[in-house]
């Protein structure tokens, strides 16, 4: 267990290696002169040397590549242009607001989902399991920024129940936190609901067709007691699977989502850096979010082992 | 398939002891398949024939009606210029932001241009965008695939981190990236293509936008083709082809792609509804075409002011084109899935 978990975290080395080599070059793909890009066209040749000088642009590029991660393991992960601050301080300060919109959203989906999910899968073939279906596929369909815009559309302008957009921190204004949280959260987590709901559902037909509830049935355990303590924990195993592949979508709709709904997060960082071309931003974010990625989906498999015995890597 | 010709063959004497003659093998035996060569070769009854087919197709499995939905939208897109009612870029002063009327069906956008037109000229950037990166992320990715799972060993292990190293990366934050940094200098060219009854318009920037989504789609295509290639790559024929000295490339194209390549094509209708939701996101968030361009994603975006305004029906057009075209793939993607693929139906669950 202890081994099989080194040789995981082993493992993640040469691909981070390689993961930061690709952020890296990101600023290299960038036809012409990065500094001209970076200081616009009617910059003086005077600052655009010192600009070259500062990035490193004049060095060979393995040395700027090494130079680059020396500071980034280091923690200096350069300096905003827009923002005039340290790049990495400008994304800690943003994390919080789209840390709690994607565990909001995933909690939303799978609190939806799973009992969603297992009622499909028990009533198959009737008139809910239709209608779960269909509902399912529209979710998947309906993109998280065109579900934004149709929920701002019903519930902030027609219905004028929550703000079309806006952010208050939780300590300022616990409440005023959480309605502006309903809308992005509904919008960002039900892509995933449909998702979720999939899985369950399948899973759940898959463990319901089993030798074991077959016996609890005739047991004579109610209904209740053999699809939900019987069935539903091995039923939600592969579910833990999709949801460490979904922090990547979640991650990708918040970029969307935030913009929409204006919360002041990562993913609004991310739109707003690559519209201005601040380029440190850009790559700052898409290391860290690479990086945050990995480990979570590291997590995920690691957690198997705990949530099934079964499952063991002593070899 | 083959005994049905067989049977037919003048004098060819039927081996299978049901059969009592010529004549009652071919009431047995004819699947609508073996029909379709002794149609008439008239073309107006040929498409009669196969709208017959398609009708019974569609009763059979309503799922193949959204085939039709993607042609018109296939066709739309090529004849937009004979179909749109409006020039998709011309300014109507005088009626701005317009609710839909007889004159202009679905409105019109901020600067008074005809919404339909507009929504008919942006299936050409967003079909085309969603079929060429699903192509060349489909082919660059299978090709590695297949020759990761046939030559295994060290070329498996490097492509196979290849492929993690891509799959690091939040798939929509690596698009965003590589298509803001490809086109950071390449703003406003646009091709144009002529094509006597036609012309394409593809501005520069699609381009990148092209290779952004190409680019994450590598990593699914080529799990894909190696997972099916192991599973085809111990086959007798396969070996007997690489006993004779078929050289790997060959092999790989003769032999081993004729095998995988339903389920390669399956997710191609799945993955071409990502790129396409995908290509609407990164238009929507100002990084495609640039502006006086149709694009589903910037109208929706340019609409989004006036929605809250509560004026929604500027986005309706872009809208509702996005969502069917997604839809239609979807089920179109599902019921191709069933019928090339049906070992892995009702798995529920859909990779990107």
């Amino acid at each position: 267990m202890v081994a099989h978990i080194i040789r995981r975290l082993l493992f993640l080395v040469p691909v981070s290696l390689l993961v930061s080599f690709i952020t890296f070059m990101l600023i290299h793909l960038i036809p012409g002169d990065p500094a001209r890009v970076l200081l616009g066209e009617d910059s003086t040749p005077e600052a655009l040397a010192a600009l070259r000088q500062q990035l490193g642009l004049d060095r060979p590029l393995y040395e700027q590549y090494v130079r680059w991660l020396n500071q980034a393991v280091h923690g200096n992960l350069g300096e905003s242009i827009q923002l005039h601050q340290p790049v990495l301080q400008a994304i800690i300060q943003r994390l919080p607001v789209t840390v709690e919109l994607g565990v909001a959203a995933l909690l939303f989906s799978l609190v939806l989902a799973v009992p969603l999910g297992v009622a499909a899968a028990t009533h198959r073939g009737s008139r809910l399991d239709w209608l779960l279906n269909v509902s399912s596929l529209l979710g998947t369909t309906i993109p998280a920024f065109v579900l934004g815009l149709l929920l701002i559309l019903v519930f902030a302008v027609l219905v004028r129940v929550f703000p079309p957009g806006g952010y208050v921190s939780f300590s300022e204004d616990p409440l005023g936190n959480l309605r502006d949280l309903i809308l992005p959260m509904i919008a960002l987590g039900s892509g995933s609901v449909a998702v979720n709901f999939r899985q369950m559902r399948a899973s759940m037909l898959d463990v319901l067709d089993q030798d074991y509830i077959r016996t609890a049935r005739a047991k004579g355990l109610s209904a209740l007691r053999v699809n939900y303590s019987h069935a539903l924990p091995n039923a939600l195993l592969p579910l833990i699977t999709l949801v460490g592949l979904q922090a990547g979508a979640i991650l990708a709709g918040a970029v969307v989502v935030e913009t929409i709904f204006l919360w002041p997060g990562v993913g609004q960082l991310a739109v707003t850096s690559i519209l201005s071309k601040d380029y440190p931003v850009v790559q700052g974010v898409v290391l860290l979010s690479a990086l945050s990625y990995m480990l979570v989906n590291l997590l995920v498999d690691l957690s198997y082992t705990f949530v099934d015995p079964r499952i063991s890597h002593g070899k | 398939m083959a005994s049905s010709v067989e049977s037919r063959s003048p004098g060819g004497a039927p081996e299978d002891d049901r059969r009592q003659g010529p004549g009652a093998a071919e009431v047995a035996d004819i699947s609508p398949d073996d029909l379709a060569p002794a149609v008439p070769r008239s073309a107006l009854v040929r498409l009669a024939w196969l709208l017959w087919r398609a009708l019974i197709a569609i009763r059979r499995d309503p799922r193949w009606l959204f085939l039709l939905v993607l042609v018109m939208m296939v066709i739309a897109a090529v004849f937009a210029p004979l179909i749109a009612p409006h020039d998709p870029l011309l300014y109507h002063p005088r009626s701005v932001a317009r609710p839909p009327s007889t004159t202009y069906w679905l409105g019109t956008d901020s600067s008074g241009r005809d919404v339909l037109s507009r929504v008919i000229f942006g299936a050409q950037i967003s079909l085309s965008v969603g079929l060429l990166s699903v192509v060349l992320g489909g082919i660059i990715g299978a090709i590695l695939g297949m020759v990761a799972g046939y030559v295994g060993g060290w070329v498996d292990r490097v492509i196979g981190i290849f492929v993690d190293v891509l799959l690091a990366f939040p798939s929509l934050i690596l698009a965003l990236a590589l298509a803001a940094t490809l086109g950071a200098s390449l703003g406003g060219v646009v091709i144009t293509i002529p094509l006597g009854f036609t012309t394409l318009r593809f501005p520069v920037n699609t381009v990148n936008l092209v290779i952004a989504l190409a680019v994450v789609r590598i990593p699914i295509y080529t799990r894909l083709a190696r997972a099916q290639t192991l599973q085809v790559r111990s086959l007798d024929y396969v070996m007997a082809a690489r006993a004779l000295g078929t050289r790997t490339g060959n092999l790989l194209r003769r032999h081993v792609l004729p095998n995988i390549q339903s389920a390669l094509l399956v997710q191609v209708t799945i993955s071409i509804s990502f790129a396409i939701l995908d290509e609407s996101v990164l238009s929507f968030l100002g990084l495609g075409a640039p502006p006086p361009t149709p694009e589903w994603g910037s109208m929706i975006s340019e609409a989004q002011p006036f929605l809250i305004n509560g004026d929604p029906w500027m986005m309706l057009g872009p809208v509702l084109a996005l969502v069917l075209t997604v839809l239609s793939l979807n089920l179109f993607g599902d019921a191709l899935r069933d019928k090339l693929d049906p070992r892995s139906a009702d798995r529920g669950v859909r990779i990107r």
